[in-house]
């Protein structure tokens, strides 16, 4: 008896671990399938300005108005702590460190994953359902090339920009909070801000992160929308994954880029 | 929504997006430091660097003059070879004095240049000789109570 539960129960991890690793597989797969119908995406040009329309120029009153509220809470929070060091001044290089390097493409990546990409994975899944890409297939013409192709060159487009906008509004409200209303001085908020941050490394590696997280935030939004269960249920499965595992792959890819970027700084 | 609202909208989109990250480049950031102006190295070795880090400003009357480009262990001399990357705008006498400053008491720490008087300058790869060691604050402290237990002694 024993024996068979511990079969019964090797069995059922043999199966979950081939599912992963063929899913896995197949993702690569379809990332590489991606790249390879890349240029009908830009050739129709017209097809990608339109998907960075939706998930770049929509999300951008999220990212803009969430990087002012947490730019003003770091001002808020970090003077408070600063000043008790009696370091008050450094609240401008404390603040866009922060921003540049980690908030700004974290955050901006996590709102971009949950505006974007959910609606991007929850599309493709209904034109799935509703037999659309069938169609397509039917008229000789390339779902990827036409539907998933453009979404992913949008996000990858659009990401680096949002992270950008996000830093820029929170520096934005950290200003306000720190010297409009605590009353840091203005000169010493930009000049040690200036001071403290170098073009390369902190800034060039923020644009770095952002462009890897749109990249995978993209990829993991038109693949589970691809591969998703033609059904209601289906659709809305595949829209928390998409969610939760591009938040994941965010976080974790963040850590990694991290240690190799500022590990030695 | 026909095509041209849409263009129009991505033009704006990229175009405040590629604003938003020059202003992080020139306002937030400091662009300068990626020019790399032709520059010139100079040696000096220290017996204690103290908290002294690679791309440590180098200053001559508080201004930056270079970074500081390596700093490695001499084991025939036991003390600390400091390699400083300096502008080429600037030259320093043969008899410059180089030592580790902190800015404030618990500032960066940094190398300061005193020139001195001589008519020879230092040249690529030179060495300065005069050189004064990071005062560690411990080592005061200590010096500070012996003294103060040997002069209560005497009494």
């Amino acid at each position: 008896m024993p024996a068979d539960a511990v079969a019964f129960l090797l069995r059922r991890v043999g199966r979950a671990t081939q599912n992963s690793v063929s899913r896995l597989g197949f993702a690569a797969r379809f990332f590489a399938l991606v790249l390879y119908h890349s240029p009908a995406a830009f050739k129709r040009i017209g097809l990608t300005m339109r998907e960075i329309y939706f998930s770049g120029v929509l999300s951008l009153v999220i990212i803009m108005v969430s990087g002012m509220f947490v730019g003003m809470v770091l001002g808020l929070q970090g003077y408070d702590a600063l000043n008790k060091y009696g370091a008050g001044d450094s609240l401008g290089i404390f603040v866009g460190l922060s921003l540049v390097r980690e908030l700004g493409p974290v955050v901006a990546g996590l709102l971009f994953a949950s505006r974007a990409g959910s609606a991007v994975t929850a599309e493709i899944g209904l034109m799935k359902t509703t037999e659309q890409i069938d169609a397509m297939e039917m008229m000789a013409v390339d779902p990827l090339a036409r539907i998933v192709a453009p979404r992913f060159w949008g996000g990858v487009v659009s990401m680096p920009l949002l992270a950008a906008l996000f830093s820029v509004a929170g520096v934005f409200g950290a200003y306000v909070v720190g010297v409009r209303l605590i009353g840091v001085d203005n000169g010493t908020f930009w000049g040690n801000m200036r001071a403290g941050i170098d073009f390369w490394p902190d800034i060039t590696n923020g644009i770095i992160k952002s462009v890897v997280f749109g990249t995978a935030v993209s990829l993991i939004a038109v693949f589970e929308g691809y591969v998703a269960t033609p059904t209601a249920e289906g659709v809305s499965t595949a829209t928390t994954r998409t969610v939760v595992g591009a938040s994941l792959a965010i976080l974790a890819l963040d850590f990694i880029l991290t240690v190799f970027m500022f590990r030695g700084v | 929504m026909n095509r041209s609202t849409i263009d129009l909208w991505v033009g704006i989109f990229v175009v405040i997006g590629i604003g938003a990250i020059v202003f992080l480049a020139l306002r937030v950031g400091n662009l300068t430091s990626l020019q790399t102006s032709p520059s010139y190295h100079l040696e000096a070795a220290f017996d204690n660097i103290g908290g002294l880090k690679l791309r440590a400003p180098v200053k001559a009357a508080g201004v930056v003059v270079g970074r500081v480009e390596q700093v490695r262990f001499d084991p025939k001399t036991y003390q600390a070879a400091v390699t400083m990357k300096i502008d080429d705008g600037y030259q320093f006498s043969k008899d410059t004095i180089a030592s580790i400053l902190t800015s404030g008491l618990l500032g960066e720490v940094y190398i300061g240049l005193d020139a001195g008087g001589d008519t020879q300058m230092l040249a690529d790869g030179g060495r300065i000789t005069k050189t004064q060691s990071a005062v560690v604050l411990e080592k005061l402290i200590g010096q500070f109570l012996f003294d103060k237990a040997a002069a209560g002694g005497g009494k």
